[in-house]
């Protein structure tokens, strides 16, 4: 008897066959390893999705309760398994709403394929019924688009697609197919891509950076690094740690380079950035050598360029050459993946220690603690404070959890304050700041990654704008764990209104719908706290449930995230209030 | 580095795909850069095509602009190059009533002294060419605009440097 899947991969294996372009989708799908997409069906699509209902045993298809929800479960998956996530949408609304999220993965260099469906090309250009220029559309948010008109096309144009998006830095590209070329058929054959002779994906190493990098880094009194998601897309977290443990250099991260090395590491030295650690941004200022890896120097990371770091040496790390001195001017570039200079810049670095120097952080961190920490983690007065849940979900889950967060205040708790052991377990969208982001990307991580505990921490403003993805949780039965911390307000913004615009708070105040109810209509299974009493034995009832859960923790309402730096100010004018 | 502004040729040799002028020109949109002149054509290389665009910005945008460019995934190389970096010519054609030409004698004066081609001339009109830098073919649009101009039209910049652009060797080592 033939089991399903020796028919599966003898379909794979016959060299040509003579098949639909549709079909021919699924087939390059499965030659890419792809066993999930999330999408949502509809006409110019239908083809691909009878295709799917054939291939169903070999591909799981997530229907999202929105086009934009399948964008952010595809980045929730690629963020938590490395591998490329895969979306899929009709033409017209259907492809619209699939932009979010494409902007969203560009700019956190997210590997993500996205197939839309088109009208058919005798059509293309008549304003046909759902038709729309997604290809123009997309094109300053995607890494590389194609449309394809011709069956013949499509194995050719879905390799070049998957190398693209995973290859280099990684991104978004879209492929969009008009329906006669899902109909159409054509003698298939699939090779994938591992070239293309316009695009050199990670550039070749130059030994005398390397040596330059290696001269400023030994000479370095106070030497400091910072590093973001480059380490993790480079899953070069073991090359990294090696290098800081030999060098001794006092470590500090971006928001997306959260969780590449583990909370508890001495050499952690906190976030940089806006609303990061006193410490690093402080010190940033006195630092004599600055040693960027994998990062790009955001403004939030910043604040006014023409007061950062301009004591220090910069050394970059970065695979894309166009991040050298695009903000902050390089003395030495490092180019390359940085799992390979990383481990070639080794043998070039002295074994030193930095005692002196991150003991200035350590004092500074005491500073913090006093001045900011020890209110929000150990609170004295009534209300529930955003960072003591993160403290106690830290406490419950020992800092084995994927913590997705959404965009706001409760994000920039999140992510000054919940522990990590290991690395892609920080998820949230640092560079569009994507609200609505957590929901849908918690779906997508619990898929990648099934046996960890998957929290989604989510403010009641983000909540509401993806809130239909329950249905998604529902139907799947994805064992997304959903805490909405609500202080009915949209507090960034509000926090912003009080510190800047003299308390008029426009449009931030939020009347909000029984949010236990709505979860328990999704029969999940739901709990709402209020007082800080129960909130331990909350979460941990939450994390014992086997299912989906969600826990609305009622927060204070007025808190504001500390420290700060104003827009236009510098890191070291950082404040504590 | 300069910040002061002034007007770069930004050379792009690319592949010939449909859709690569929105990639590029998207570059120039996000930075709110205005194009003042765009050409493409065929390039020295069969199959790679090349872009000619001229816009005013600041040495540090130019480096960045280019930066970006060559991170297109079709995009083989790009280049900035100052004015002085460059041999540099643009074409205008200039349809004149033929009337003019018979009754105005100082018509004959300015083709002769402009050194423009004649391309045709029918009954009704007549359209001489100019090849030149930008002053040229502005003086002699100044210079014919008097006489029954019927249309005037200017090509974009197109140029090539001075020093070698290697791009054969580049392609190879990809």
């Amino acid at each position: 008897m033939e089991t399903k899947t020796q028919i599966a991969s003898e379909k794979m294996n016959t060299k040509t066959q003579h098949i639909s372009g549709a079909e021919a989708v699924i087939k390059c799908l499965l030659a890419e390893g792809v066993d999930l997409i999330y999408g949502y069906p509809g006409g110019a699509i239908m083809p691909i999705y009878d295709e799917l209902y054939k291939y169903q045993d070999q591909l799981q298809h997530v229907l999202t309760r929105h086009e934009q929800g399948a964008t952010h479960a595809a980045q929730g998956f690629a963020r938590v398994t490395g591998k490329v996530g895969v979306a899929m949408a009709t033409s017209g609304p259907g492809a619209t709403n699939l932009v979010t999220g494409i902007a969203d993965a560009q700019i956190d260099s997210t590997p993500m394929v996205c197939i839309t469906g088109q009208v058919g090309k005798h059509l293309l250009g008549s304003d046909a019924f759902q038709e729309t220029d997604i290809v123009g559309i997309s094109t300053p948010v995607t890494k590389w688009n194609y449309q394809i008109t011709e069956a013949s096309e499509v194995p050719k144009i879905l390799a070049k697609a998957f190398y693209i998006a995973r290859s280099g830095r990684p991104g978004p590209v879209l492929i969009d197919i008009t329906k006669n070329a899902q109909f159409d058929t054509f003698d298939f054959e699939y090779q994938k891509c591992t070239s293309i002779r316009s695009y050199k994906a990670v550039p070749t190493i130059d030994e005398n950076q390397l040596k330059e990098a290696a001269k400023l880094i030994n000479s370095a009194k106070k030497p400091m690094i910072i590093f973001g998601q480059g380490v993790i897309l480079g899953e070069a977290e073991l090359e990294f740690k090696t290098f800081i443990e030999k060098t001794g250099i006092p470590s500090t991260w971006t928001i997306l380079g959260l969780s590449a090395l583990p909370s508890i590491h001495p050499l952690n030295a906190g976030m940089v950035g806006m609303h990061g650690n006193y410490a690093p941004n402080v010190l940033t200022n006195e630092c004599d050598v600055l040693i960027a890896i994998g990062m790009r120097f955001d403004d939030r990371v910043t604040g006014n360029l023409a007061t950062y770091a301009k004591q220090a040496k910069v050394i970059h790390f970065d695979i894309d050459p166009a991040e050298i001195d695009k903000n902050v001017k390089t003395d030495v570039a490092v180019l390359g993946d940085v799992k390979e200079t990383l481990a070639q810049i080794l043998p070039f670095v002295h074994s030193t220690s930095h005692e002196n120097w991150m003991q200035e952080f350590k004092k500074l961190d005491a500073i913090e603690f006093d001045k900011v920490i020890k209110d929000e983690l150990y609170p004295t007065k009534d209300g529930i404070t955003m960072g003591e849940v993160i403290k106690e979900i830290n406490a419950v889950t020992k800092g084995e959890a994927v913590i997705v967060s959404d965009v706001g205040q409760h994000q920039m708790f999140a992510c000054r304050y919940a522990e990590f052991n290991q690395t892609k377990s920080n998820i949230t969208s640092g560079g569009l700041g994507t609200m609505g982001f957590a929901l849908p990307a918690a779906i997508g991580a619990k898929m990648g990654a099934p046996e960890r505990e998957v929290i989604a921490i989510i403010g009641d403003g983000g909540y509401q704008m993806t809130i239909q993805e329950l249905g998604t949780i529902f139907q799947t039965k994805a064992a997304v764990k959903i805490v909405v911390l609500n202080n009915e307000f949209l507090g960034m913004v509000r926090q912003w209104q009080q510190l800047f615009f003299d308390k008029r708070y426009a449009s931030t105040e939020m009347v909000n719908p029984d949010f236990v109810t709505i979860a328990k209509g999704y029969h999940i299974e739901a709990n709402r706290v209020t007082k800080r009493a129960t909130l331990r034995e909350s979460i941990e009832k939450m994390i014992t449930c086997k299912d989906s859960y969600f826990l609305e923790v009622c927060v204070e309402k007025e808190n504001n995230v500390f420290p700060m730096i104003p827009t236009g100010a510098s890191v070291s004018d950082i404040r504590l209030s | 580095m300069n910040t002061e502004k002034k007007s770069f040729t930004i050379s792009i040799y690319t592949e010939n795909n449909i859709g690569l002028l929105n990639r590029v020109s998207s570059i120039f949109l996000k930075r709110h850069l205005n194009i003042e002149s765009l050409t493409t054509s065929q390039s020295e290389i069969e199959h790679v095509n090349r872009f000619v665009i001229v816009s005013e910005m600041t040495e540090i945008q130019a480096e960045k602009v280019v930066k970006q460019l060559e991170k297109q995934i079709e995009v083989i190389r790009a280049y900035y190059h100052t004015d002085e970096e460059t041999i540099y010519q643009e074409t205008a054609l200039y349809k004149v009533a033929s009337d003019s030409l018979f009754e105005q004698r100082q018509v004959q004066n300015i083709i002769k002294e402009s050194h423009a081609n004649i391309v045709t001339v029918s009954r009704e009109f007549f359209v001489i060419e100019k090849t030149g830098r930008r002053h040229e073919t502005e003086q002699l649009y100044q210079d014919l605009k008097p006489y029954k101009l019927m249309q005037f039209v200017r090509s974009g910049r197109i140029s090539v440097t001075k020093e070698p652009m290697n791009i054969s060797e580049m392609l190879a080592a990809f």
